[in-house]
């Protein structure tokens, strides 16, 4: 056996306090099997959002619809990295979509995903840009007036008629879409949801739990990227936007809060046989991760700041200040929501006796480095795409209002 | 070009074809583990008798040997456990794997109130968690009764391990597989005991045949007061304690 592995499992022995399982001195999942549910809880946040404003045909909202759906793709295709480097065999990955045991909620993954991405995302993407990628790929020089024309699978028509069908197919894919966005992260709720032998896990509430947090850090995302990006295309942030947006995650932060502490009253008050150990759980290994950083920062504090702006009248540059430092912190909040929900299910022993500790790596490939370079790529993916395919572009913005 | 009737008729075909191909495909992997063994014939599970484990780890060392588990004592497909209840209630739990051994005991004998030991292992469950998770089928419940990794299928994802509540699985770190007890299948179907059993001094451990009335578990199913581990996950575990204390989880 590896001497590495060998040290670094008799560093964790040295931290056990009570009795865990033998085998139980390995953490399993680790920093990757964190990021990917926040990546994916941010692609079906930023889809949400983008739906929201096609289904209900929101204006305020349109300036984020297309870099909404741009960011959903950007981290949709870095989703499944991380979970593939945590394999211990990257290489059988395959035979999920080809001997898929159906009775397994992980098996489903391959084709949630696929669905997604391809049914879905893609599908809008393209309906929504074909009519800029046929007038760009007129303007453009070599080589992109031929990716432009390829990408548009060399259709010509911007007819009225033909854009109008375009719009009407959007609609379409929107309606299939938000249950497929709601799918895509309830889904990996109930991966943990529907774990009986972890009390931390166990509970039906988990898929809900999941996608709430989701919508929060996917609109979150979008503000704090459409408070970034639009300055540095030169466009004004639109305030009437900002404060739109601002209010759904508003209400979507108390719907999260909300589901987070009926989920604790619901433990706390059932008081089952997990209940020390978990008590222990919350109140020693996860205090600063949950308490501090989840609850305080990430929601009481952000939720303290919007309903401030709400109440009181601040300046333009004072509301932006605020929006800015809270989406922020949520962020910051729901990563943590991820780590205590992964890392926290396996800090204590299913034999309820006691605890363990998570020591990351730094370097190697489930550690720290990989984790942040995973959480980085999207947005390069996504500085790409911004730079192919403009999210604002003075004629398609007064067309998708019109 | 295929009009749209015929591409219909083929879609019809092609569903039933797949499937009949999986199957071949499935049934030509399958081998019988040894000439004029049959499965069906035989259920296995194991007894474990606690009042007569003395805790001397054989077993331990029996199993690691037997099936190349890693020596390190991070890595068990059987292990024992102590339990000291004291005068206080309050309940102590160890490992004794003699690699852990750690000095002298911290418990003064006149505090203890009971003591005695827990032999671990995979419960073989009727109704497997472990397998109901893998995304690949790599984990399955043979037609004997005994849950199996077949190691060249497992993709590593370790869900196995999370959704079992014993703690008896554990990643390979040779293989990258998840691993854990097999009642030494390799030897069951030729007829031997597991390799735990056969080393056991005090005969704690029964292994045997459920589907045979002779059978030394079904005699020890009869005389025992009989127990299974977390009852409450209705994992129906195929590993049966006799005389086990309320405190053990």
């Amino acid at each position: 056996m590896n001497p590495e592995l060998a040290q670094r499992l008799t560093e964790h022995l040295s931290e056990v306090t009570g009795f865990i399982y033998p085998n139980e001195v390995e953490i399993q999942w680790g920093i990757l099997v964190v990021v990917y549910p926040y990546i994916t809880g941010l692609v079906a946040g930023a889809f949400i959002l983008a739906s929201l404003v096609q289904l209900f045909n929101i204006k305020e909202v349109q300036p984020t619809y297309r870099l909404a759906l741009l960011t959903a793709l950007a981290f949709l295709l870095i989703a499944p990295l991380p979970l593939l480097l945590h394999l211990g065999h990257p290489l059988r990955s395959y035979e999920i979509f080809l001997t898929p045991q159906l009775k397994s909620a992980m098996a489903m993954f391959g084709f949630v995903y696929l669905w997604y991405l391809m049914a879905v995302l893609l599908l809008e993407l393209w309906f929504e840009y074909r009519k800029d990628l046929v007038l760009w790929s007129k303007d453009a020089v070599f080589p992109m007036n031929w990716i432009y024309k390829i990408l548009s699978f060399f259709s010509t028509d911007v007819s009225d008629r033909a854009v109008a069908f375009d719009h009407k197919a959007i609609r379409v894919i929107t309606l299939v879409g938000v249950p497929s966005a709601f799918l895509l992260h309830g889904y990996v709720g109930f991966i943990f949801g529907s774990v009986k032998a972890n009390p931390w896990w166990g509970s039906v509430l988990m898929p809900l739990v999941f996608l709430m947090s989701a919508i929060v850090s996917g609109i979150a995302l979008i503000v704090f990227l459409y408070m970034v990006v639009a300055p540095l295309k030169g466009e004004a942030v639109d305030m009437r936007c900002l404060d739109k947006i601002t209010s759904y995650l508003f209400y979507a932060v108390i719907v999260d809060f909300t589901l987070e502490v009926l989920d604790f009253i619901h433990r706390l008050y059932q008081s089952e046989e997990s209940i020390k150990i978990l008590s222990r759980l919350v109140m020693d290994k996860l205090f600063v991760s949950l308490w501090v950083i989840q609850v305080l920062l990430g929601m009481l504090v952000p939720l303290a700041v919007m309903v401030a702006v709400k109440s009181l009248k601040f300046t333009e540059e004072l509301r932006r200040l605020f929006y800015f430092a809270s989406v922020i912190l949520i962020q910051l909040g729901i990563f943590a929501t991820r780590w205590n929900v992964v890392i926290g299910g396996q800090l204590f022993s299913k034999s309820f006796r006691g605890l363990t500790t998570y020591k990351m790596e730094v370097v190697g490939i489930e550690g720290l480095f990989v984790a942040i370079a995973l959480l980085i790529a999207p947005f390069i993916i996504l500085t790409v795409f911004l730079k192919i395919f403009p999210a604002w572009d003075s004629e398609s913005a007064s067309h998708a209002t019109s | 070009m295929i009009d749209r009737r015929k591409f219909l008729k083929r879609a019809v075909l092609f569903i039933p074809a797949v499937g009949l191909f999986r199957r071949l495909a499935s049934d030509a992997q399958a081998k019988t583990p040894v000439a004029g063994y049959d499965p069906s014939n035989h259920l296995y599970g194991m007894g474990i008798d606690i009042d007569k484990c003395i805790g001397c780890g054989r077993c331990v060392e029996a199993c690691k040997t037997e099936n190349n588990v890693p020596k390190e004592p991070f890595f068990f497909r059987t292990w024992v456990e102590r339990y000291t209840i004291k005068k206080d209630d309050s309940v102590e739990v160890e490992n004794i794997d003699p690699r852990l051994r750690r000095g002298e005991e911290k418990t003064s004998e006149a505090d203890v109130l009971r003591s005695f030991f827990v032999p671990k292992l995979c419960n073989q469950c009727q109704n497997p968690p472990c397998v109901q998770v893998c995304p690949v089928g790599a984990t399955f419940s043979t037609e004997d009764g005994v849950v199996l990794v077949d190691s060249n299928r497992c993709i590593g994802c370790r869900y196995c391990i999370q959704a079992c509540p014993y703690g008896a699985r554990y990643l390979n770190p040779e293989t990258k597989t998840a691993d854990k007890c097999t009642f030494c299948y390799h030897r069951v179907v030729k007829g031997l005991l597991p390799a735990c059993v056969e080393v056991c001094p005090t005969q704690a451990r029964v292994f045997g045949d459920l589907k045979s009335m002779a059978s030394r578990l079904v005699r020890f199913k009869r005389m025992k007061r009989i127990t299974v581990l977390k009852a409450h996950l209705n994992t129906e575990p195929k590993v049966v304690y006799g005389n086990l204390d309320g405190e053990v989880r």
